[in-house]
């Protein structure tokens, strides 16, 4: 009898979770639908790479936040210090090395442009790192405090950014290399936008290839499952977790750049207004999902760039139009990780 | 005790402070009769039954809300749009009451049935989104609501500054229509945060608390939760809305800054967690403490930049400019979610113990 069972178990491959592909179909059904409803495909093109770009640059920004409320627990409403801290900290190199970025060569541009990303996500890391350590620390396990707590962190932090840098807006102008478009025909494709869609594919493709194939991913993952168990095999999970705290605040600064360049200029509150959106994200794609959170942020930018064009009274209200809709559908996001 | 409800300050200090409080609101048009400290004693009022009101979710149910401001907008906005679209007359007030109160309990209803099935940071989250989108709808939909720019009306006779009530040579102090308003606001809030300690201190009340340590056992308990938790968000929604009425009618104005901004959340949380969540008298305290720092700290901060610039310290002049007020608040407001969660009263009511 017991002999049976374990050659049928040996025999089967183990079982594997069926994959969900209907929420990867949504943003291409919503993309083709628009087609007839713009009407000239130049303009669709031109605003579903709009809408690519524009979701891969909050995809940046929520990642970390997602994976931080998966793996411990933690909804961290000071996330969007760190997308301003990225942002601020930004102009400290690209405004004197604004000679690098009037030059019209793209490997000067460059220069500037990677010096700059890469202080603005070790400075909102290390920020992270504090934050994580100074406030979250202490209040691991109560939500309404961390609410709270997150909250004055937020508070802090931006009013300390009005402090170091003042209260007006800093103008942050794209690199000459960057400005403009590809022309294809009739169809333009800003630079700008191309390049927000690489750096965003590029980072999730890490996100990913270090969740899905390297032990430290594994543990993350398990460790959203089930904390406790990961935690009884000898792992300590504070560490990891305050190593994704980092990773994903240093994502959000980098996605603060990003923002601050694509909006070309650079604002303390801009934290707190991205926070909305975020959570939007991160609420439509499920807590703790990461895949969900990429098709969250494509949908939420779809919608906001759709919906601008063809109703712009209605892209006020659009998202969270499109918040209570996937949440009929799906109570606890496009894919629920955790069972909490 | 009645009127208290059966909850009194339980402390020597906090009782004592209160009735310092009370009594300096209700006599503040002969105490302090410039228009400034007008200002300040009916913010004080104002936000006292809003942080109140605030105090009933956060406190007492430990769902954290960040639509507060909605509703206290709504009602900003609905006697404000009333008053300038009607006239001003008596009609338009009720108008105003009649169509903004049920709109902020039909929302109130809405977000609650759609979010509180879920846990409480859920509830936080599409909270925050909800009134983002409605601040934006407020700035954006200016033949209704004037836009960025808010709208501005005029009181019904009555309550208007040149209608004098009471000559001043009978007092000595003229009691006029400025007056009246004043008093309908210090009434009016007052008779708010007595029905809230009224319901706080109801079996529905308990429930809410029970909800609060530990929603699974409630239900277990057989209480429906849901229901209780929308209740309580629809109550909370209501006073909110008719502080709001209440603002408007001081202000005689209705804007995005005054009513609906973010900043103002960012305020009420501040003054409910410095002066005591889960205790009414809490809101009080927090609301007269921070509005008198908003009021009167920065002039401080303002001499106490000036004196560290002049003494060519580098960056503290910037931290202690009198903008950066809301810097200072925020690291007490951390230090006391951490120090002394109970706010203000809860130590004082502690050291009696």
């Amino acid at each position: 009898m017991t002999d049976s069972t374990t050659s049928l178990a040996a025999a089967e491959p183990l079982p594997q979770a069926s994959r969900d592909f209907i929420p990867l179909l949504l943003p291409v059904v919503l993309a083709l639908a628009m087609i007839p409803l713009i009407g000239s495909p130049s303009t669709w093109v031109t605003l579903t790479v709009a809408s690519l770009a524009m979701g891969m640059m909050i995809f940046i920004m929520a990642s970390g936040l997602t994976l931080v409320f998966g793996l411990m627990d933690v909804l961290n409403f000071g996330h969007g210090a760190f997308i301003a801290v990225g942002a601020y900290v930004a102009t400290l190199v690209l405004v004197p090395m604004a000679g690098y970025i009037q030059a019209d060569s793209l490997w000067l541009n460059l220069l500037a442009l990677a010096p700059a990303a890469l202080l603005a996500m070790a400075v909102s890391g290390a920020v992270g790192l504090v934050f994580e350590r100074v406030l979250i620390l202490p209040v691991y396990g109560s939500h309404l405090k961390q609410i709270l707590i997150t909250m004055g962190g937020l508070i802090v932090a931006e009013q300390t950014l009005y402090a170091l840098w003042g209260p007006q807006r800093i103008p942050l102008p794209l690199p000459a290399s960057l400005r403009g478009s590809f022309i294809f025909g009739d169809i333009a494709i800003a630079k700008y936008r191309v390049l927000a869609m690489v750096v965003g594919l590029v980072v999730f493709g890490l996100v990913l290839l270090v969740l899905n194939r390297t032990k430290i991913g594994l543990l993350i993952r398990a460790g959203v499952e089930n904390r406790e168990m990961v935690e009884a095999l000898g792992y300590r999970i504070k560490r990891l977790f305050l190593g994704v705290f980092m990773v994903g605040s240093a994502l959000a600064g980098l996605g603060g750049i990003m923002w601050g360049l694509y909006r070309e200029e650079v604002h303390a509150s801009m934290g707190g207004d991205l926070m909305v959106l975020v959570f939007i994200v991160i609420i439509i794609g499920g807590l703790g999902s990461i895949g969900g959170c990429f098709i969250g942020a494509i949908l939420v930018a779809m919608i906001a760039n759709y919906g601008g064009f063809l109703v712009p009274k209605l892209a006020l209200v659009s998202n969270i139009l499109l918040m209570v809709a996937i949440l009929m559908w799906r109570p606890r996001g496009l894919y629920p990780v955790t069972n909490r | 005790m009645m009127i208290l409800s059966g909850d009194p300050p339980r402390s020597r200090i906090l009782g004592l402070l209160l009735i310092v409080i009370v009594t300096m609101l209700a006599l503040a048009p002969f105490l302090f009769p410039g228009a400034k400290a007008m200002n300040v004693a009916t913010k004080i009022c104002i936000f006292a039954a809003l942080v109140a009101s605030y105090d009933l979710l956060l406190g007492y149910t430990g769902t954290v809300s960040f639509a507060h401001t909605m509703f206290y907008g709504i009602g900003s906005y609905s006697i404000a749009i009333a008053l300038y679209a009607m006239g001003p007359t008596w009609a338009s007030v009720a108008t105003g009451i009649v169509i903004g109160l049920p709109l902020a309990a039909l929302l109130a209803l809405g977000i609650g049935l759609f979010s509180l099935r879920v846990q409480a940071i859920f509830f936080a989250m599409i909270t925050l989104a909800v009134a983002s989108a409605f601040l934006v709808l407020a700035s954006q939909l200016s033949w209704l609501t004037g836009g960025d720019d808010g709208r501005s009306f005029q009181l019904p006779e009555l309550l208007r500054p040149g209608t004098v009530l009471i000559s001043k040579s009978v007092f000595g102090f003229e009691f006029n229509g400025r007056t009246l308003t004043y008093y309908i606001v210090f009434f009016g809030s007052a008779a708010m945060i007595l029905t809230l300690l009224r319901i706080v201190n109801s079996p529905f009340g308990r429930v809410l608390q029970a909800v609060r340590e530990n929603r699974f056992r409630a239900e277990a308990l057989g209480y429906r939760t849901v229901f209780h938790l929308t209740w309580a968000n629809v109550l909370a929604a209501l006073v909110a809305a008719c502080a709001g009425i209440l603002n408007s009618l001081w202000l005689r104005y209705a804007g995005p800054e005054t009513s609906l901004s973010f900043i103002i959340m960012v305020d009420i949380l501040l003054m409910v967690v410095i002066g005591g969540m889960g205790t009414m008298y809490g809101a009080v305290i927090g609301a007269a403490m921070f509005i008198l720092a908003e009021n009167y700290l920065q002039t401080l901060m303002g001499m106490a930049s000036k004196a560290t610039a002049g003494a060519g310290i580098p960056v503290l002049p910037d931290l202690l400019h009198p903008d950066r007020w809301l810097l200072w608040l925020g690291l007490l407001f951390i230090a006391s979610v951490y120090f002394f969660p109970t706010g203000v009263v809860g130590k004082l009511r502690g050291k009696k113990a």
